[in-house]
């Protein structure tokens, strides 16, 4: 087949977008959007790194800082949730082989997330709207730097893709609990108990012989203990978004509000307790569920220790309720207790959370020699490297004496943030898409095995890459959130931005390979409404 | 004398060492992961590496606590007498000083008290070639101070290690701490 009918049809005109049920097209849809978004982080990301070698003129200071501010929240919302969410409205049903209870809220969550999105960006793009994701008060309600329309603008698109959210966590949760028509009456409460983990964490108690068996599987229960993480985050974003949106309309109508009405240390300490929610749920638990379901499904097997696996799940529950603290080891007022039992113990749990799912996964794998190495268990690898190297680093920095050096520096962002969404959360994804490609597209088939093979090298060596140099800086006492424009750490940067454009090549790889795999017909079609029952999850 | 470059130095190659250590069992893990035959792995094997994780994730707190000089001073401030005390108001993207330059002696334990009258600020001291000595962050309507012992000559500046907004980028006082009276000795 010649190069433009792949490009139109797809590889081997394999892909078929009529033959698509309505749920798979809604996740495919998700993910499209998901991989858009994810080009604006890449190439918003390029332009910041040249921005930090040598400032350029078409972009203004203003600019800069409006870009650094919707950088990770198109990343984590716009990319990440898109492609998240999609997964597990399509993965909760399949494995738990009923229909999704609402096929039109997951439709609303997908619209939300892309529109709210969409508006935020734009809003920054326009107005210049710069407080950070940080949010830190009286900042997001500083009028003589910021435009209050830009912001009330910047603040709905944000409260728009907290309502997907919303949506999200009341169609997985009632699809786990709730009994389709015609079917016998569902135990409401043990599916809930058993997808929390409680069941599996009363079951360590209880002789072998004594066990209950579970009634959802390993990775619905990690989905559901994230969305328990998810519902408390989006409640304390919405909250602080409606809290800053009414200085801003008291700006917009003439009232000057007095900002020392809100504590901001009070406020930093429960918008942190939301934030760091984030990372527990989406970096920690999420992943580990698609770690277990992506070993078991590449093995054939069942997982290593999976009951411990359940009860860890419980366990990560209490960790990341308390685990916020040590975003505030350099805050001096913050009462030392906390420091040290939720900024640094409780921390260090996390390092233990992670490192049983780690340790399940590879035994798993292991258990299952000799594999082939797909596109799936390279990614899987390369997921699980990106955490080895992230979860240490950010136990590092939640020191008391380490935290003194490195707050606020590279080292934060670089071999810590950089390094975990990069490579441990966005090479697991790529494993899910790998794996669940066939599944979601009836069977089309990958363009190039040789873009997939750039598609996973420049991804794993530019993201660890970016983070070692990024690391390197904020250890020379390079800050974050900061400008140099004297060229004291340019050396780092121009080697950072080398691995930044090795992730641009990753992604132009993937993205090529994608759409010459199902065609541009196929990705228009995609967008196409189904005629296919809703409640059919894949075709007959 | 252990000080921040020390600790700095330490943390590099722990964890340099460290990460060719998972790198190189990764890309072994994934060469005899593709031969060799199926293998069961004895629960021993799990409760050992859960043991040993509990053990690094505390032992590290342990250890810098009782290594890195400024960890317990840092915990315990009520329990220190400054002997020099300066009080830094920031306000308008700006660090008010109490003098033009801040002089300290060597050895003295000296205490920065930071007031902000508006926005969330962070206020770190740099050396010359750019490195940190240390941070912390300034919220406005909240106590925040650090107390440091200074023990080798030196000229730093002050910085905002928080961002505060484009307008807060620039807050940078330079060389307005010096150090006198320690014996000549590379720059802490």
């Amino acid at each position: 087949m010649s190069f433009i009918k792949t490009l139109i049809n797809g590889e081997q005109g394999l892909f078929k977008h009529d033959t698509l049920t309505p749920m798979q097209k809604l996740t495919l849809r998700f993910v499209v959007v998901g991989l858009i978004y994810y080009g604006f982080v890449v190439i918003e990301g390029m332009l910041m790194r040249i921005y930090e070698i040598e400032p350029v003129p078409f972009i203004s200071q203003n600019q800069f800082f409006a870009i650094m501010t919707a950088h990770p929240l198109v990343g984590i919302f716009g990319s990440t949730y898109s492609i998240v969410c999609g997964a597990f409205l399509f993965l909760v049903p399949f494995l738990m082989k009923k229909p999704l209870w609402s096929f039109r809220l997951a439709n609303w969550t997908f619209l939300l997330i892309a529109i709210g999105t969409f508006v935020f960006w734009a809003a920054g793009f326009v107005s210049h709207y710069a407080p950070l994701y940080t949010l830190y008060w009286p900042l997001p309600a500083d009028f003589s730097q910021f435009n209050p329309v830009g912001g009330a603008v910047f603040i709905l698109g944000i409260a728009l893709v907290m309502l997907g959210t919303a949506f999200f966590i009341v169609n997985i949760f009632t699809t786990i609990v709730y009994t389709p028509e015609g079917w016998e009456k569902q135990p409401a409460g043990a599916l809930l108990g058993s997808a929390i983990g409680y069941s599996g964490f009363r079951n360590l108690f209880r002789k072998n012989a004594e066990r209950k068996e579970h009634l959802v599987s390993l990775p619905v229960a990690a989905i559901a203990r994230g969305t328990v993480d998810m519902t408390f985050n989006t409640a304390v974003i919405l909250f602080t978004g409606v809290l800053i949106l009414v200085y801003m309309v008291g700006a917009i109508l003439g009232f000057d509000l007095k900002e020392t009405a809100v504590d901001a240390l009070l406020y930093k300490n429960w918008f942190w307790w939301g934030l760091d929610l984030i990372a527990d749920w989406l970096v920690l638990i999420f992943v580990a569920g698609a770690w277990y379901l992506l070993a078991t499904m590449i093995t054939g097997k069942p997982l290593f220790m999976q009951n411990i696996a359940r009860a860890a799940l419980l366990l990560e529950l209490v960790v990341s309720w308390t685990v916020w603290s040590h975003h505030l080891l350099s805050d001096q007022a913050q009462p030392g207790l906390l420091k040290v039992l939720s900024g640094e113990f409780v921390t260090a749990f996390e390092l233990i959370t992670q490192g049983l799912a780690f340790f399940i996964t590879l035994v798993t794998l292991w258990s299952a020699r000799p594999l082939k190495m797909t596109n799936e268990l390279k990614f899987l690898l390369g997921g699980l490297t990106g955490f080895a190297l992230a979860v240490p680093a950010g136990i590092m920095q939640a020191d008391v004496g380490l935290n003194r050096i490195l707050h606020n520096t590279q080292w934060v962002v670089g071999p810590h943030v950089h390094v975990a969404v990069l490579v441990g959360l966005t090479m697991t994804l790529y494993s899910a898409v790998y794996i669940l490609f066939p599944l979601l597209t009836n069977g089309a088939a990958l363009y190039s095995q040789k873009l997939a093979n750039i598609h996973f090298w420049c991804h794993l060596l530019g993201g660890i890459g970016m983070g070692a140099f990024m690391g390197m800086a904020g250890l020379q006492g390079m800050l974050r959130r900061s400008l140099y424009v004297n060229g004291e750490f340019n050396i780092y940067m121009i080697l950072a931005c080398i691995c930044g454009a090795l992730l641009l090549i990753a992604f132009l790889a993937f993205f090529i390979n994608i759409v010459m795999s199902v065609g541009l017909q196929g990705v228009l079609g995609i967008f196409k409404r189904s005629d296919k029952d809703r409640k059919i999850l894949l075709p007959q | 004398m252990v000080d921040s470059t020390m600790v700095l130095k330490g943390q590099t190659i722990a964890y340099t060492l460290y990460c060719i250590v998972i790198i190189l069992l990764m890309i072994w893990f994934a060469l005899r992961v593709t031969r060799g035959k199926s293998q069961l792995v004895k629960p021993a094997f799990f409760y050992t590496w859960v043991g040993i994780l509990t053990v690094l994730g505390v032992s590290l707190h342990i250890i810098t606590y009782n290594t890195i000089p400024w960890s317990p001073m840092d915990l315990n401030r009520k329990d220190y007498n400054p002997d020099k005390i300066f009080n830094i108001i920031v306000e308008d993207h700006k660090f008010i000083l109490p003098a033009e330059k801040l002089v300290i002696d060597c050895n003295d334990i000296v205490l920065f008290d930071v007031t902000s009258n508006d926005l969330t600020y962070g206020f770190g001291l740099f050396r010359q070639d750019n490195s940190m000595l240390f941070q912390m962050q300034v919220i406005p309507g909240h106590r925040n101070d650090i107390l440091w012992k200074f023990e080798k000559p030196g000229i730093y500046s002050i910085r905002s290690t928080e961002y505060s907004g484009p307008a807060g980028v620039f807050m940078i006082e330079k060389d307005v701490v010096e150090v006198v009276g320690c014996e000549p000795v590379s720059q802490q």
